[in-house]
């Protein structure tokens, strides 16, 4: 895996709501927090704090009010809030994986192919390197308990843990170098919860310099290098 | 060497660049100043109520129509970025018919509807010099399969087929010379959902599959949400917000955009 790092320098993040009246809902102030490679820092505070926000902000979903969100790879640092939009796709595409308990789900497309798919990435491919993906695939819902008469099904009729378990699937078949992790185990039975700790761990091992949410203290302290208190941004 | 890198098809350049566009009909403007670039592979979806320009732009970008100011850049396969409207007419009509495809919101539109299927997959290439029947055939049998229509309907009048088949014959019929920018107006309305769907994930394989650029009109914030990249808002004629499809559907920044969003459920 290649490395890469986090740097996070006085982030702000007001919503205006132009539909309320304008109102303005600040929930970060000044956030500043680095993740280096093959640490594990977790964002700890209550429903509501803006975990979650800070998150979307790294990957790009959210845009940042003030600040900075700088990206070491090998190749360059880019700063996120500035970066144009083709820019933060490559990063997307190599870099910065966001995992959240939600699949959305695509029509057709069954479970194995959703996570195939994934290893393919976002070019054109042949027919050899579709079953070297779905080989891989298999390992990793093997792994994660999805029954193989799943696998060629669309998860769509899934229930809420499984298709969970596809989405941690498809995120770790291929662990990019900066994970960002919003509470994945979310309503995991214990076993899978043990998986997925392990496979956090492994892609830390691996290097991933990882930013997470994890609401259960034992996952949290099973996989946190670090814990960061929201109070400290707000 | 891989297709990929060759130089006009590189990720960092775009393949169209607007600029300025301007489109007036008498007093009324229906595009003003847009300006907005697309890139290799990338599905670029234009949404806003109706009447707020979209349908315009995309004839305008696509040279079906002219504007009254501003400018169009595609970028060829031999001559780097070319000005559509500084094209000769002979000249824009060849990379219509090779390097451009486009999806009619209505199949009747797109399709000649007293030719069979295979002769409608086929026009295209016939259009550029092949002449021979058994490959022209083979291509329409290979097209039709990949847009999961019955080969054994090629003999068969589009007006035979149901809604959802018309429409992937279209896209069979556009997709048949490897084009490089595709445009779409609607493709989905009109269909059923359980069709849509359908259409919906075949369309998606397909842009990723052939590395595909797509710009897309529609009014369905779902259809842009799985198929698109990036995003542009249009109000009354103008671009009013641009963005990554989860940045501008997840964090709308202008008024018009967040009354959008927060009008549909879960988009
Ligand atoms: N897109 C948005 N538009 C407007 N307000 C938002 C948006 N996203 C989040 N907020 C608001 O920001 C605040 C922080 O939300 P966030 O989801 O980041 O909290 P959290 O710490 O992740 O909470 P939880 O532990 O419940 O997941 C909340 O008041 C929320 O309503
Ligand atoms: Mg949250």
């Amino acid at each position: 895996m290649n490395s890469a790092s986090i740097q996070i320098n006085n982030l702000s993040k007001t919503f205006v709501l132009h539909n309320q009246g304008g109102a303005e809902l600040p929930v970060l102030d000044g956030a500043s927090l680095t993740v280096m490679p093959g640490e594990c820092v977790v964002l700890d505070g209550p429903s509501g704090a803006g975990k979650s926000t800070l998150l979307k902000c790294v990957y790009g979903t959210y845009r940042a009010s003030a600040g900075e969100i700088l990206v070491t790879t090998r190749q360059a640092t880019v700063d996120i809030t500035t970066a144009r939009d083709q820019e933060v796709l490559r990063l997307r595409r190599d870099t910065i994986a966001y995992v959240s308990q939600f699949l959305r789900v695509i029509p057709r497309v069954p479970a194995i192919d959703v996570v195939a798919e994934s290893v393919l990435g976002d070019i054109p491919h042949d027919e050899d390197s579709l079953k070297r993906a779905r080989f891989e695939a298999q390992h990793l819902l093997l792994r994660l308990r999805i029954p193989q008469r799943l696998w060629h099904v669309p998860p769509a009729t899934f229930s809420g843990g499984e298709q969970q378990r596809v989405n941690i699937a498809r995120s770790f078949v291929r662990p990019l170098p900066v994970m960002l992790l919003d509470e994945p185990t979310a309503s995991l039975d214990a076993e899978n919860r043990t998986t997925v700790i392990a496979m956090i761990r492994e892609a830390r091992d691996q290097g991933a310099a990882i930013l997470g949410i994890f609401h259960d203290e034992a996952t949290r302290n099973a996989v946190a290098s670090r814990v960061i208190n929201m109070a400290e941004f707000q | 060497m891989n297709a990929m890198t060759n130089a006009f098809t590189h990720r960092d350049h775009p393949v169209l660049r607007v600029s300025g566009l301007t489109k007036r009909y008498g007093d009324r403007i229906a595009v003003e100043d847009a300006a907005f670039e697309v890139y290799p592979g990338e599905v670029l979806a234009v949404v806003g109520e109706s009447g707020s320009g979209k349908s315009t732009l995309l004839n305008c970008v696509s040279a079906q129509l002219k504007p009254d100011a501003g400018r169009v850049e595609f970028l060829t396969r031999h001559e780097g970025m070319v000005e559509i409207f500084a094209m000769s007419e002979s000249q824009r009509r060849f990379i219509a018919r090779t390097d451009w495809g486009f999806v009619h919101q209505n199949a009747e539109d797109g399709l000649r509807m007293h030719v069979s299927a295979g002769a409608n997959v086929g026009e295209r290439l016939m259009a550029l010099g092949q002449r021979h029947y058994g490959e022209l055939r083979r291509e329409a049998v290979d097209w039709l399969s990949r847009v999961e229509v019955d080969a054994t309907r090629i003999d068969d009048l589009p007006a035979s087929f149901s809604g959802g088949m018309r429409q992937r014959l279209q896209i069979a019929r556009n997709l048949v010379t490897r084009p490089r920018l595709i445009f779409m107006d609607e493709p989905t309305s009109g269909l059923d959902v359980s069709v849509q769907a359908r259409l919906l994930d075949l369309l998606r394989t397909l842009t990723r599959g052939l590395s595909l650029s797509a710009i897309i009109v529609t009014h369905d914030l779902a259809v842009a949400r799985l198929l698109a990249h990036r995003m542009l808002v249009m109000k009354n004629g103008r671009i009013v917000e641009t963005g990554l499809t989860d940045q501008v559907l997840d964090d709308p920044q202008h008024p018009y955009t967040q009354l959008l969003v927060s009008s549909v459920l879960q988009p």
